[in-house]
Protein backbone atom coordinates (compact mmCIF):
# COMPACT_ATOMS: atom_id res chain seq x y z
CA UNK A 1 0.00 0.00 0.00
CA UNK A 2 1.11 3.54 -0.76
CA UNK A 3 0.19 6.34 1.63
CA UNK A 4 -0.19 9.92 0.43
CA UNK A 5 0.31 12.71 2.95
CA UNK A 6 -0.84 16.16 1.78
CA UNK A 7 0.91 18.92 3.70
CA UNK A 8 0.52 22.63 4.14
CA UNK A 9 3.21 25.20 4.79
CA UNK A 10 2.00 27.76 7.31
CA UNK A 11 3.27 30.48 9.61
CA UNK A 12 4.95 28.77 12.58
CA UNK A 13 2.46 28.11 15.41
CA UNK A 14 4.64 30.04 17.87
CA UNK A 15 4.55 33.29 15.91
CA UNK A 16 2.09 35.97 16.89
CA UNK A 17 0.35 36.78 13.63
CA UNK A 18 -0.18 40.45 12.74
CA UNK A 19 -2.73 41.99 10.44
CA UNK A 20 -1.27 44.21 7.71
CA UNK A 21 -2.03 47.91 8.15
CA UNK A 22 -3.83 48.03 4.78
CA UNK A 23 -6.15 45.18 5.89
CA UNK A 24 -5.29 43.07 2.85
CA UNK A 25 -4.12 40.07 4.85
CA UNK A 26 -1.65 39.11 7.54
CA UNK A 27 2.06 39.91 7.59
CA UNK A 28 3.99 37.05 5.96
CA UNK A 29 7.20 38.79 4.90
CA UNK A 30 10.20 37.56 6.92
CA UNK A 31 7.96 35.45 9.13
CA UNK A 32 9.07 31.98 10.17
CA UNK A 33 7.23 29.27 8.24
CA UNK A 34 6.79 25.63 9.21
CA UNK A 35 4.91 22.47 8.40
CA UNK A 36 1.33 22.71 9.69
CA UNK A 37 1.44 20.82 13.05
CA UNK A 38 -1.44 18.51 12.12
CA UNK A 39 0.41 17.57 8.92
CA UNK A 40 3.50 16.65 10.95
CA UNK A 41 1.26 14.28 12.89
CA UNK A 42 -0.01 12.85 9.58
CA UNK A 43 3.54 12.28 8.29
CA UNK A 44 4.50 10.63 11.58
CA UNK A 45 1.50 8.30 11.46
CA UNK A 46 2.20 7.33 7.85
CA UNK A 47 5.79 6.47 8.82
CA UNK A 48 4.61 4.37 11.75
CA UNK A 49 2.19 2.47 9.49
CA UNK A 50 5.05 1.81 7.08
CA UNK A 51 7.42 0.80 9.87
CA UNK A 52 4.81 -1.65 11.15
CA UNK A 53 4.87 -3.32 7.72
CA UNK A 54 1.47 -2.11 6.59
CA UNK A 55 2.64 0.18 3.79
CA UNK A 56 5.50 0.23 1.28
CA UNK A 57 5.78 3.87 0.44
CA UNK A 58 5.00 7.26 1.96
CA UNK A 59 4.60 10.16 -0.49
CA UNK A 60 4.32 13.77 0.70
CA UNK A 61 2.55 16.32 -1.49
CA UNK A 62 1.99 20.07 -1.36
CA UNK A 63 -0.04 22.32 -3.60
CA UNK A 64 1.85 25.59 -3.34
CA UNK A 65 4.70 27.82 -4.47
CA UNK A 66 8.32 26.81 -4.95
CA UNK A 67 9.24 27.69 -1.34
CA UNK A 68 7.13 24.74 -0.27
CA UNK A 69 9.99 22.51 -1.44
CA UNK A 70 11.65 23.31 1.87
CA UNK A 71 8.65 21.93 3.77
CA UNK A 72 8.61 18.83 1.57
CA UNK A 73 12.30 18.31 2.40
CA UNK A 74 11.31 18.32 6.08
CA UNK A 75 8.81 15.54 5.38
CA UNK A 76 11.53 13.63 3.52
CA UNK A 77 13.90 14.15 6.44
CA UNK A 78 11.28 12.74 8.79
CA UNK A 79 11.28 9.63 6.61
CA UNK A 80 8.89 10.06 3.68
CA UNK A 81 10.17 8.27 0.57
CA UNK A 82 9.21 10.76 -2.12
CA UNK A 83 7.68 14.17 -2.51
CA UNK A 84 5.53 15.92 -5.07
CA UNK A 85 5.05 19.66 -5.43
CA UNK A 86 2.06 20.77 -7.45
CA UNK A 87 3.44 24.19 -8.15
CA UNK A 88 1.28 27.28 -8.29
CA UNK A 89 1.54 30.86 -7.11
CA UNK A 90 -2.22 31.15 -6.66
CA UNK A 91 -3.51 30.77 -3.09
CA UNK A 92 -5.57 27.72 -3.99
CA UNK A 93 -8.71 27.10 -1.91
CA UNK A 94 -9.67 23.74 -0.36
CA UNK A 95 -12.03 22.47 -3.07
CA UNK A 96 -9.46 23.07 -5.82
CA UNK A 97 -6.73 21.59 -3.60
CA UNK A 98 -8.91 18.52 -3.12
CA UNK A 99 -9.40 18.24 -6.90
CA UNK A 100 -5.64 18.41 -7.47
CA UNK A 101 -5.02 15.89 -4.69
CA UNK A 102 -7.58 13.55 -6.25
CA UNK A 103 -5.58 13.65 -9.47
CA UNK A 104 -2.39 12.82 -7.54
CA UNK A 105 -4.12 9.95 -5.70
CA UNK A 106 -5.31 8.49 -8.99
CA UNK A 107 -1.91 8.88 -10.65
CA UNK A 108 -0.07 7.31 -7.72
CA UNK A 109 -2.64 4.66 -6.91
CA UNK A 110 -2.58 5.39 -3.18
CA UNK A 111 -4.98 3.54 -0.93
CA UNK A 112 -4.74 5.71 2.15
CA UNK A 113 -4.51 9.48 2.41
CA UNK A 114 -3.58 10.99 5.76
CA UNK A 115 -4.21 14.72 6.13
CA UNK A 116 -4.18 17.16 9.02
CA UNK A 117 -7.61 17.93 10.41
CA UNK A 118 -6.99 21.62 9.95
CA UNK A 119 -4.39 24.02 8.66
CA UNK A 120 -3.69 26.58 11.37
CA UNK A 121 -3.57 29.51 8.95
CA UNK A 122 -7.13 29.65 7.65
CA UNK A 123 -8.48 27.14 10.17
CA UNK A 124 -10.64 25.67 7.40
CA UNK A 125 -10.85 22.03 8.42
CA UNK A 126 -12.19 21.09 4.97
CA UNK A 127 -9.68 19.54 2.59
CA UNK A 128 -9.78 15.91 3.80
CA UNK A 129 -13.56 15.74 3.83
CA UNK A 130 -13.68 17.27 0.33
CA UNK A 131 -11.12 14.84 -1.04
CA UNK A 132 -13.11 11.93 0.42
CA UNK A 133 -16.25 13.21 -1.29
CA UNK A 134 -14.54 13.64 -4.66
CA UNK A 135 -13.00 10.17 -4.53
CA UNK A 136 -16.17 8.59 -3.14
CA UNK A 137 -14.16 7.14 -0.25
CA UNK A 138 -14.96 6.78 3.41
CA UNK A 139 -13.59 9.40 5.81
CA UNK A 140 -12.53 9.38 9.44
CA UNK A 141 -11.83 12.89 10.64
CA UNK A 142 -10.10 13.98 13.89
CA UNK A 143 -8.32 10.65 14.42
CA UNK A 144 -6.66 9.86 17.75
CA UNK A 145 -5.97 6.17 17.05
CA UNK A 146 -5.57 4.13 13.87
CA UNK A 147 -5.58 0.36 13.47
CA UNK A 148 -5.12 -1.24 10.03
CA UNK A 149 -6.23 -4.84 9.51
CA UNK A 150 -7.37 -6.97 6.58
CA UNK A 151 -8.32 -4.27 4.14
CA UNK A 152 -10.07 -2.21 6.81
CA UNK A 153 -8.96 0.68 8.91
CA UNK A 154 -10.43 1.23 12.36
CA UNK A 155 -10.18 4.81 13.53
CA UNK A 156 -10.96 6.34 16.90
CA UNK A 157 -12.14 9.91 16.46
CA UNK A 158 -12.21 12.84 18.88
CA UNK A 159 -15.78 14.12 18.87
CA UNK A 160 -17.51 16.77 20.98
CA UNK A 161 -18.93 14.26 23.45
CA UNK A 162 -15.87 12.02 23.79
CA UNK A 163 -14.54 9.34 21.45
CA UNK A 164 -16.04 7.35 18.60
CA UNK A 165 -14.62 4.40 16.68
CA UNK A 166 -15.44 3.78 13.02
CA UNK A 167 -14.35 1.07 10.65
CA UNK A 168 -13.68 2.11 7.06
CA UNK A 169 -13.05 0.02 3.99
CA UNK A 170 -9.80 0.87 2.25
CA UNK A 171 -9.14 3.01 0.29
CA UNK A 172 -9.97 5.75 2.77
CA UNK A 173 -9.23 9.24 4.04
CA UNK A 174 -8.12 9.95 7.62
CA UNK A 175 -7.51 13.37 9.16
CA UNK A 176 -5.35 13.67 12.24
CA UNK A 177 -6.04 15.17 15.65
CA UNK A 178 -3.47 16.21 18.25
CA UNK A 179 -3.46 13.03 20.31
CA UNK A 180 -2.73 10.63 17.44
CA UNK A 181 1.02 10.64 18.04
CA UNK A 182 4.00 12.79 18.87
CA UNK A 183 6.01 13.54 15.72
CA UNK A 184 9.68 12.53 15.77
CA UNK A 185 12.50 15.04 15.75
CA UNK A 186 14.42 15.24 12.52
CA UNK A 187 18.01 14.11 12.93
CA UNK A 188 20.81 15.92 11.13
CA UNK A 189 22.01 12.94 8.99
CA UNK A 190 18.43 12.52 7.81
CA UNK A 191 18.35 16.12 6.62
CA UNK A 192 21.40 15.34 4.49
CA UNK A 193 19.79 12.14 3.17
CA UNK A 194 16.56 13.98 2.38
CA UNK A 195 18.39 16.17 -0.10
CA UNK A 196 18.91 13.13 -2.31
CA UNK A 197 15.36 11.82 -2.17
CA UNK A 198 13.14 12.39 -5.24
CA UNK A 199 11.04 15.56 -5.28
CA UNK A 200 8.94 15.99 -8.42
CA UNK A 201 7.69 19.43 -9.36
CA UNK A 202 4.53 19.41 -11.46
CA UNK A 203 3.20 22.72 -12.78
CA UNK A 204 -0.46 23.14 -11.85
CA UNK A 205 -1.39 23.81 -15.51
CA UNK A 206 -0.63 20.19 -16.38
CA UNK A 207 -3.65 19.11 -14.34
CA UNK A 208 -6.28 20.94 -16.39
CA UNK A 209 -8.14 21.82 -13.20
CA UNK A 210 -9.63 25.27 -12.64
CA UNK A 211 -8.01 26.63 -9.48
CA UNK A 212 -9.58 30.10 -9.56
CA UNK A 213 -10.75 30.95 -6.05
CA UNK A 214 -14.53 31.23 -5.58
CA UNK A 215 -14.11 33.09 -2.31
CA UNK A 216 -12.62 36.56 -2.22
CA UNK A 217 -11.17 37.95 0.97
CA UNK A 218 -12.48 41.53 0.99
CA UNK A 219 -10.55 42.53 4.09
CA UNK A 220 -8.71 41.19 7.10
CA UNK A 221 -9.02 43.03 10.40
CA UNK A 222 -7.77 42.84 13.95
CA UNK A 223 -10.28 41.16 16.24
CA UNK A 224 -11.73 43.30 19.03
CA UNK A 225 -9.05 43.54 21.72
CA UNK A 226 -9.72 42.83 25.37
CA UNK A 227 -7.97 45.05 27.79
CA UNK A 228 -6.34 43.59 30.86
CA UNK A 229 -8.40 44.10 34.00
CA UNK A 230 -7.25 44.25 37.60
CA UNK A 231 -5.39 41.97 39.96
CA UNK A 232 -7.20 41.03 43.14
CA UNK A 233 -5.40 40.39 46.41
CA UNK A 234 -7.10 37.25 47.57
CA UNK A 235 -10.01 34.86 47.18
CA UNK A 236 -12.32 37.02 49.31
CA UNK A 237 -11.80 40.00 47.01
CA UNK A 238 -12.26 37.82 43.92
CA UNK A 239 -15.57 36.42 45.13
CA UNK A 240 -16.72 39.89 46.16
CA UNK A 241 -15.92 41.33 42.71
CA UNK A 242 -17.59 38.47 40.88
CA UNK A 243 -20.68 38.71 43.06
CA UNK A 244 -21.13 42.45 43.50
CA UNK A 245 -19.33 44.05 40.55
CA UNK A 246 -19.52 41.62 37.62
CA UNK A 247 -22.64 39.96 39.05
CA UNK A 248 -21.79 36.63 37.46
CA UNK A 249 -22.02 34.45 40.56
CA UNK B 1 -33.84 32.55 -0.48
CA UNK B 2 -34.10 29.06 1.00
CA UNK B 3 -31.79 28.00 3.75
CA UNK B 4 -31.28 24.39 4.74
CA UNK B 5 -30.08 23.85 8.30
CA UNK B 6 -28.70 20.41 9.11
CA UNK B 7 -29.85 19.79 12.67
CA UNK B 8 -27.48 18.30 15.21
CA UNK B 9 -29.62 16.28 17.60
CA UNK B 10 -29.69 13.11 19.69
CA UNK B 11 -33.00 11.84 18.23
CA UNK B 12 -34.90 13.12 21.26
CA UNK B 13 -33.97 16.79 21.24
CA UNK B 14 -31.95 19.22 19.17
CA UNK B 15 -28.51 20.24 20.42
CA UNK B 16 -28.16 23.84 21.62
CA UNK B 17 -25.76 24.73 18.78
CA UNK B 18 -28.56 24.00 16.31
CA UNK B 19 -30.52 26.88 17.85
CA UNK B 20 -27.64 29.29 17.20
CA UNK B 21 -27.38 28.01 13.63
CA UNK B 22 -31.09 28.59 13.08
CA UNK B 23 -30.75 32.14 14.34
CA UNK B 24 -27.89 32.71 11.87
CA UNK B 25 -30.13 31.25 9.14
CA UNK B 26 -32.92 33.66 10.11
CA UNK B 27 -30.52 36.60 9.73
CA UNK B 28 -30.02 35.64 6.09
CA UNK B 29 -33.73 36.24 5.52
CA UNK B 30 -35.85 33.68 3.69
CA UNK B 31 -37.30 30.26 4.35
CA UNK B 32 -35.50 28.25 7.02
CA UNK B 33 -35.84 24.52 6.41
CA UNK B 34 -34.42 22.14 9.00
CA UNK B 35 -33.29 18.64 8.09
CA UNK B 36 -33.58 16.14 10.94
CA UNK B 37 -31.96 12.88 9.90
CA UNK B 38 -31.75 10.15 12.49
CA UNK B 39 -33.26 6.95 13.84
CA UNK B 40 -36.39 7.13 15.96
CA UNK B 41 -36.02 10.88 15.72
CA UNK B 42 -39.67 12.03 15.76
CA UNK B 43 -39.18 13.82 19.05
CA UNK B 44 -36.19 15.73 17.68
CA UNK B 45 -38.21 16.61 14.56
CA UNK B 46 -41.10 17.91 16.69
CA UNK B 47 -38.65 19.91 18.79
CA UNK B 48 -37.18 21.41 15.61
CA UNK B 49 -40.66 22.31 14.34
CA UNK B 50 -41.31 24.28 17.54
CA UNK B 51 -38.23 26.49 17.16
CA UNK B 52 -39.00 30.11 16.35
CA UNK B 53 -38.21 31.05 12.76
CA UNK B 54 -38.36 27.55 11.28
CA UNK B 55 -40.57 27.31 8.16
CA UNK B 56 -40.44 23.58 7.60
CA UNK B 57 -38.85 20.44 9.00
CA UNK B 58 -37.72 17.62 6.73
CA UNK B 59 -37.46 14.38 8.65
CA UNK B 60 -35.87 11.13 7.65
CA UNK B 61 -36.00 8.25 10.06
CA UNK B 62 -33.81 5.32 9.16
CA UNK B 63 -31.28 3.06 10.89
CA UNK B 64 -28.84 4.28 8.21
CA UNK B 65 -28.65 7.63 10.02
CA UNK B 66 -28.38 6.33 13.57
CA UNK B 67 -24.71 7.26 13.84
CA UNK B 68 -24.73 10.24 11.45
CA UNK B 69 -21.91 8.79 9.36
CA UNK B 70 -20.63 11.40 6.90
CA UNK B 71 -20.74 8.97 3.97
CA UNK B 72 -24.48 8.35 4.50
CA UNK B 73 -25.63 11.75 5.70
CA UNK B 74 -24.01 13.84 2.96
CA UNK B 75 -25.81 12.28 -0.04
CA UNK B 76 -29.02 12.74 1.92
CA UNK B 77 -28.29 16.44 2.38
CA UNK B 78 -27.53 16.74 -1.34
CA UNK B 79 -30.82 14.99 -2.18
CA UNK B 80 -32.60 17.71 -0.21
CA UNK B 81 -30.48 20.61 -1.45
CA UNK B 82 -32.42 21.37 -4.62
CA UNK B 83 -33.36 25.05 -4.74
CA UNK B 84 -31.40 25.92 -1.58
CA UNK B 85 -29.31 29.08 -1.58
CA UNK B 86 -27.53 28.25 1.71
CA UNK B 87 -26.75 25.10 3.65
CA UNK B 88 -25.76 25.54 7.29
CA UNK B 89 -24.66 23.36 10.18
CA UNK B 90 -23.15 24.16 13.57
CA UNK B 91 -19.38 24.45 13.72
CA UNK B 92 -19.14 21.41 15.99
CA UNK B 93 -17.32 18.15 15.26
CA UNK B 94 -20.64 17.07 13.70
CA UNK B 95 -20.87 20.04 11.33
CA UNK B 96 -17.15 20.13 10.53
CA UNK B 97 -17.28 16.48 9.52
CA UNK B 98 -20.29 16.87 7.23
CA UNK B 99 -20.26 20.34 5.66
CA UNK B 100 -17.08 20.19 3.53
CA UNK B 101 -18.17 16.82 2.14
CA UNK B 102 -21.56 18.28 1.22
CA UNK B 103 -19.86 21.26 -0.42
CA UNK B 104 -17.57 19.07 -2.52
CA UNK B 105 -20.49 16.89 -3.63
CA UNK B 106 -22.18 20.11 -4.82
CA UNK B 107 -18.92 21.31 -6.41
CA UNK B 108 -18.78 24.48 -4.31
CA UNK B 109 -16.46 25.83 -1.63
CA UNK B 110 -17.26 25.72 2.08
CA UNK B 111 -17.03 28.57 4.56
CA UNK B 112 -15.97 27.48 8.03
CA UNK B 113 -16.88 29.01 11.35
CA UNK B 114 -18.94 31.98 10.21
CA UNK B 115 -19.07 34.51 13.04
CA UNK B 116 -21.03 37.27 11.33
CA UNK B 117 -23.33 37.57 8.35
CA UNK B 118 -22.77 40.79 6.41
CA UNK B 119 -24.80 39.98 3.30
CA UNK B 120 -26.25 36.84 1.74
CA UNK B 121 -22.86 36.22 0.10
CA UNK B 122 -20.48 37.97 2.53
CA UNK B 123 -19.41 36.58 5.87
CA UNK B 124 -16.89 37.30 8.60
CA UNK B 125 -14.85 34.43 10.00
CA UNK B 126 -11.85 34.12 12.29
CA UNK B 127 -8.55 32.98 10.80
CA UNK B 128 -5.13 32.34 12.41
CA UNK B 129 -6.63 31.20 15.72
CA UNK B 130 -8.81 34.28 15.88
CA UNK B 131 -5.85 36.65 15.59
CA UNK B 132 -7.54 38.09 12.51
CA UNK B 133 -11.08 38.34 11.21
CA UNK B 134 -11.55 37.86 7.47
CA UNK B 135 -14.49 39.22 5.50
CA UNK B 136 -15.12 36.70 2.76
CA UNK B 137 -17.35 37.00 -0.29
CA UNK B 138 -18.42 33.81 -2.03
CA UNK B 139 -19.41 33.57 -5.69
CA UNK B 140 -20.55 29.96 -5.35
CA UNK B 141 -24.13 29.17 -6.36
CA UNK B 142 -24.86 27.65 -2.95
CA UNK B 143 -23.22 28.92 0.20
CA UNK B 144 -22.30 25.93 2.35
CA UNK B 145 -21.06 26.85 5.79
CA UNK B 146 -20.59 26.08 9.46
CA UNK B 147 -21.76 28.55 12.07
CA UNK B 148 -19.78 29.54 15.14
CA UNK B 149 -22.44 29.15 17.82
CA UNK B 150 -20.90 31.58 20.31
CA UNK B 151 -21.30 34.40 17.77
CA UNK B 152 -25.07 34.09 17.37
CA UNK B 153 -27.88 34.18 19.94
CA UNK B 154 -29.92 31.03 20.18
CA UNK B 155 -33.30 30.94 18.48
CA UNK B 156 -36.18 30.47 20.92
CA UNK B 157 -36.94 26.77 21.29
CA UNK B 158 -40.67 27.56 21.53
CA UNK B 159 -43.02 29.64 19.43
CA UNK B 160 -42.67 28.01 16.03
CA UNK B 161 -45.24 25.71 14.47
CA UNK B 162 -43.63 24.36 11.32
CA UNK B 163 -44.90 21.31 9.46
CA UNK B 164 -42.85 18.15 9.56
CA UNK B 165 -42.53 16.48 6.16
CA UNK B 166 -40.62 13.46 4.95
CA UNK B 167 -37.30 14.28 3.38
CA UNK B 168 -36.08 12.95 0.06
CA UNK B 169 -33.99 9.82 0.64
CA UNK B 170 -30.64 8.65 -0.66
CA UNK B 171 -29.16 5.19 -1.16
CA UNK B 172 -26.75 3.84 1.45
CA UNK B 173 -23.03 3.68 0.59
CA UNK B 174 -21.70 1.18 3.13
CA UNK B 175 -18.29 2.90 3.03
CA UNK B 176 -17.96 3.08 6.79
CA UNK B 177 -19.47 1.48 9.82
CA UNK B 178 -19.86 2.49 13.42
CA UNK B 179 -18.07 0.36 16.02
CA UNK B 180 -18.43 2.17 19.34
CA UNK B 181 -18.67 5.41 21.23
CA UNK B 182 -17.22 6.29 24.59
CA UNK B 183 -18.94 9.44 25.69
CA UNK B 184 -17.70 11.38 28.69
CA UNK B 185 -20.37 11.07 31.35
CA UNK B 186 -21.06 14.16 33.34
CA UNK B 187 -23.88 15.65 35.35
CA UNK B 188 -22.48 19.07 34.63
CA UNK B 189 -23.67 21.45 31.92
CA UNK B 190 -22.35 20.99 28.39
CA UNK B 191 -19.17 22.96 27.80
CA UNK B 192 -20.35 24.89 24.73
CA UNK B 193 -23.62 26.04 26.30
CA UNK B 194 -22.59 26.47 29.96
CA UNK B 195 -23.03 29.84 31.65
CA UNK B 196 -19.93 29.32 33.78
CA UNK B 197 -16.81 27.35 32.88
CA UNK B 198 -13.83 26.59 35.08
CA UNK B 199 -10.85 25.22 33.18
CA UNK B 200 -7.63 23.65 34.34
CA UNK B 201 -4.20 23.47 32.76
CA UNK B 202 -0.82 21.85 33.14
CA UNK B 203 -0.47 23.64 36.47
CA UNK B 204 -2.48 20.87 38.14
CA UNK B 205 0.32 18.38 37.69
CA UNK B 206 -1.79 15.22 37.79
CA UNK B 207 -5.17 13.77 36.98
CA UNK B 208 -5.87 13.40 40.67
CA UNK B 209 -5.14 17.07 41.33
CA UNK B 210 -7.31 18.04 38.38
CA UNK B 211 -10.19 16.63 40.43
CA UNK B 212 -9.83 19.67 42.72
CA UNK B 213 -11.92 21.52 40.15
CA UNK B 214 -14.96 19.30 40.77
CA UNK B 215 -16.05 20.79 44.05
CA UNK B 216 -15.82 24.38 42.88
CA UNK B 217 -17.51 23.51 39.57
CA UNK B 218 -20.39 21.87 41.41
CA UNK B 219 -20.89 24.84 43.67
CA UNK B 220 -20.91 27.21 40.69
CA UNK B 221 -23.02 24.95 38.50
CA UNK B 222 -20.12 25.21 36.06
CA UNK B 223 -18.85 23.04 33.24
CA UNK B 224 -15.21 21.93 33.38
CA UNK B 225 -12.79 22.66 30.57
CA UNK B 226 -9.08 22.11 30.00
CA UNK B 227 -6.09 23.32 28.06
CA UNK B 228 -4.49 21.11 25.46
CA UNK B 229 -1.58 20.45 27.78
CA UNK B 230 -3.94 19.12 30.46
CA UNK B 231 -5.65 16.85 27.94
CA UNK B 232 -2.38 15.63 26.41
CA UNK B 233 -1.10 14.79 29.88
CA UNK B 234 -4.24 12.75 30.56
CA UNK B 235 -5.63 14.98 33.34
CA UNK B 236 -8.88 15.48 31.40
CA UNK B 237 -10.69 13.80 28.48
CA UNK B 238 -10.25 15.17 24.94
CA UNK B 239 -13.70 16.69 24.77
CA UNK B 240 -12.76 19.12 27.57
CA UNK B 241 -10.22 20.91 25.37
CA UNK B 242 -10.94 24.58 24.82
CA UNK B 243 -9.11 26.40 22.04
CA UNK B 244 -8.30 26.90 18.39
CA UNK B 245 -8.47 23.20 17.71
CA UNK B 246 -10.83 22.24 20.52
CA UNK B 247 -14.08 23.85 21.59
CA UNK B 248 -14.97 27.51 21.21
CA UNK B 249 -16.78 28.82 24.27
CA UNK B 250 -18.12 32.19 25.39
CA UNK B 251 -19.75 31.81 28.81
CA UNK B 252 -20.74 34.60 31.18
CA UNK B 253 -17.81 33.62 33.37
CA UNK B 254 -14.64 31.73 32.42
CA UNK B 255 -12.17 30.84 35.16
CA UNK B 256 -8.74 29.70 33.94
CA UNK B 257 -6.75 27.89 36.60
CA UNK B 258 -3.10 26.95 36.06
CA UNK B 259 -3.35 27.89 32.36
CA UNK B 260 -0.66 30.10 30.83
CA UNK B 261 -2.81 31.60 28.09
CA UNK B 262 -1.22 30.45 24.82
CA UNK B 263 -2.73 31.98 21.65
CA UNK B 264 -4.31 28.64 20.82
CA UNK B 265 -6.09 28.52 24.16
CA UNK B 266 -7.19 32.17 24.03
CA UNK B 267 -8.70 31.48 20.60
CA UNK B 268 -11.29 29.31 22.29
CA UNK B 269 -12.33 31.52 25.21
CA UNK B 270 -11.44 35.15 24.71
CA UNK B 271 -15.02 36.08 23.82
CA UNK B 272 -16.20 35.06 27.29
CA UNK B 273 -17.98 37.89 29.10
CA UNK B 274 -15.93 37.87 32.28
CA UNK B 275 -12.56 36.14 32.49
CA UNK B 276 -10.78 35.21 35.71
CA UNK B 277 -7.20 33.93 35.78
CA UNK B 278 -5.61 32.09 38.67
CA UNK B 279 -1.93 31.50 38.08
CA UNK B 280 1.17 31.62 40.22
CA UNK B 281 3.16 33.41 37.53
CA UNK B 282 2.22 37.06 37.43
CA UNK B 283 3.72 37.37 33.94
CA UNK B 284 1.43 34.70 32.45
CA UNK B 285 -0.15 35.95 29.19
CA UNK B 286 -3.59 34.87 30.40
CA UNK B 287 -3.64 38.06 32.52
CA UNK B 288 -3.64 40.14 29.32
CA UNK B 289 -7.20 39.06 28.62
CA UNK B 290 -8.54 38.57 32.14
CA UNK B 291 -10.86 40.95 33.98
CA UNK B 292 -9.79 39.66 37.38
CA UNK B 293 -6.43 38.09 38.03
CA UNK B 294 -5.34 36.33 41.19
CA UNK B 295 -1.64 35.59 41.41
CA UNK B 296 -1.48 32.62 43.74
CA UNK B 297 -0.97 28.90 44.06
CA UNK B 298 -4.00 27.04 42.79
CA UNK B 299 -3.64 24.36 45.48
CA UNK B 300 -4.27 27.03 48.08
CA UNK B 301 -6.85 29.01 46.11
CA UNK B 302 -9.26 26.23 45.13
CA UNK B 303 -10.12 25.05 48.67
CA UNK B 304 -10.47 28.67 49.78
CA UNK B 305 -12.70 29.43 46.82
CA UNK B 306 -14.86 26.44 47.59
CA UNK B 307 -15.29 27.61 51.18
CA UNK B 308 -15.99 31.20 50.11
CA UNK B 309 -18.73 30.02 47.77
CA UNK B 310 -20.44 28.29 50.72
CA UNK B 311 -20.54 31.58 52.57
CA UNK B 312 -22.01 33.31 49.53
CA UNK B 313 -25.14 31.19 49.32
C1 LIG C 1 -1.53 23.11 16.36
C2 LIG C 1 -1.73 23.44 17.80
C3 LIG C 1 -3.02 23.46 18.28
C4 LIG C 1 -3.25 23.76 19.62
N1 LIG C 1 -4.54 23.79 20.07
C5 LIG C 1 -4.77 24.10 21.36
C6 LIG C 1 -6.11 24.19 21.88
O1 LIG C 1 -7.10 24.00 21.16
N2 LIG C 1 -6.27 24.50 23.19
C7 LIG C 1 -5.22 24.73 24.04
O2 LIG C 1 -5.43 24.98 25.23
N3 LIG C 1 -3.96 24.65 23.57
C8 LIG C 1 -3.71 24.33 22.27
N4 LIG C 1 -2.42 24.24 21.84
C9 LIG C 1 -1.31 24.25 22.85
C10 LIG C 1 -0.90 25.62 23.33
O3 LIG C 1 0.05 26.16 22.43
C11 LIG C 1 -0.27 25.52 24.74
O4 LIG C 1 0.82 24.62 24.69
C12 LIG C 1 -1.24 25.04 25.81
O5 LIG C 1 -2.42 25.80 25.76
C13 LIG C 1 -0.58 25.18 27.17
O6 LIG C 1 -1.42 24.65 28.17
P1 LIG C 1 -1.28 25.16 29.69
O7 LIG C 1 -1.54 26.61 29.74
O8 LIG C 1 -2.15 24.26 30.51
O9 LIG C 1 0.22 24.78 30.03
P2 LIG C 1 1.46 25.72 30.31
O10 LIG C 1 1.69 26.66 29.20
O11 LIG C 1 2.56 24.80 30.71
O12 LIG C 1 1.02 26.59 31.55
C14 LIG C 1 0.81 26.09 32.84
C15 LIG C 1 0.56 27.29 33.74
O13 LIG C 1 0.26 26.83 35.04
C16 LIG C 1 0.85 27.72 35.98
N5 LIG C 1 1.02 26.99 37.23
C17 LIG C 1 1.84 25.94 37.47
N6 LIG C 1 1.68 25.51 38.73
C18 LIG C 1 0.75 26.31 39.31
C19 LIG C 1 0.19 26.38 40.62
N7 LIG C 1 0.51 25.51 41.56
N8 LIG C 1 -0.73 27.34 40.85
C20 LIG C 1 -1.09 28.23 39.89
N9 LIG C 1 -0.57 28.21 38.66
C21 LIG C 1 0.33 27.26 38.36
C22 LIG C 1 2.15 28.15 35.34
O14 LIG C 1 2.56 29.40 35.86
C23 LIG C 1 1.77 28.23 33.86
O15 LIG C 1 1.35 29.53 33.49
C24 LIG C 1 -2.17 24.00 20.49
C25 LIG C 1 -0.86 24.00 19.99
C26 LIG C 1 -0.65 23.73 18.65
C27 LIG C 1 0.76 23.75 18.12
N1 LIG D 1 -2.01 23.46 -0.23
C1 LIG D 1 -2.10 22.22 0.28
N2 LIG D 1 -1.35 21.22 -0.24
C2 LIG D 1 -1.44 19.97 0.25
N3 LIG D 1 -2.25 19.64 1.28
C3 LIG D 1 -3.01 20.59 1.83
C4 LIG D 1 -2.99 21.93 1.37
N4 LIG D 1 -3.85 22.66 2.10
C5 LIG D 1 -4.38 21.81 2.99
N5 LIG D 1 -3.89 20.57 2.85
C6 LIG D 1 -4.19 19.37 3.67
O1 LIG D 1 -5.48 19.51 4.22
C7 LIG D 1 -5.42 19.58 5.64
C8 LIG D 1 -6.52 20.47 6.16
O2 LIG D 1 -6.37 21.78 5.69
P1 LIG D 1 -7.56 22.84 5.69
O3 LIG D 1 -8.75 22.18 5.09
O4 LIG D 1 -7.03 23.99 4.87
O5 LIG D 1 -7.77 23.23 7.12
C9 LIG D 1 -4.01 20.04 5.94
O6 LIG D 1 -3.61 19.66 7.24
C10 LIG D 1 -3.24 19.28 4.85
O7 LIG D 1 -3.09 17.92 5.21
Amino acid sequence: MKILVPIKRVIDANIRVRVKPDNSGVETANVKMAMNPFCEIAVEEALRIKEAGNAEEVIAVIVGDSQCQETLRTALAMGADRAVLVETDVAVQPLAIAKLLKAVVEKEGTELVLLGKQAIDYDNNQTGQMLAALLGWGQATFASEIDIKNGNIDVTREIDGGLETLSLKLPAIVTTDLRLNEPRYVKLPNIMKAKKKPLDVLPVDEFGIDVTPTQTILKVEEPPQRSAGIKVADVAELVDKLHNEAKVI
Amino acid sequence: MSILVIAEHDNNSVKPATLNTISAASQLGGEVIVLVAGFNCSDAASAAAAIAGVSKVLQVDDALYEHVLAEELTPLVVANAEGMTHILAPSSTFGKNIIPRVAALLDVGAISDVAKIELADTFVRPIYAGNAMATVQSSDKVKVMTIRSTAFDSAASEGGSADVESAATAAGTGLSSFLKQELTKSERPELTSAGIIISGGRGFGSEENFGLLDEVADKLGAAIGASRAAVDAGYAPNDYQVGQTGKIVAPELYIAVGISGAIQHLAGMKDSKVIVAINKDEEAPIYEVSDYGLVADLFQVLPELSAALDNLS
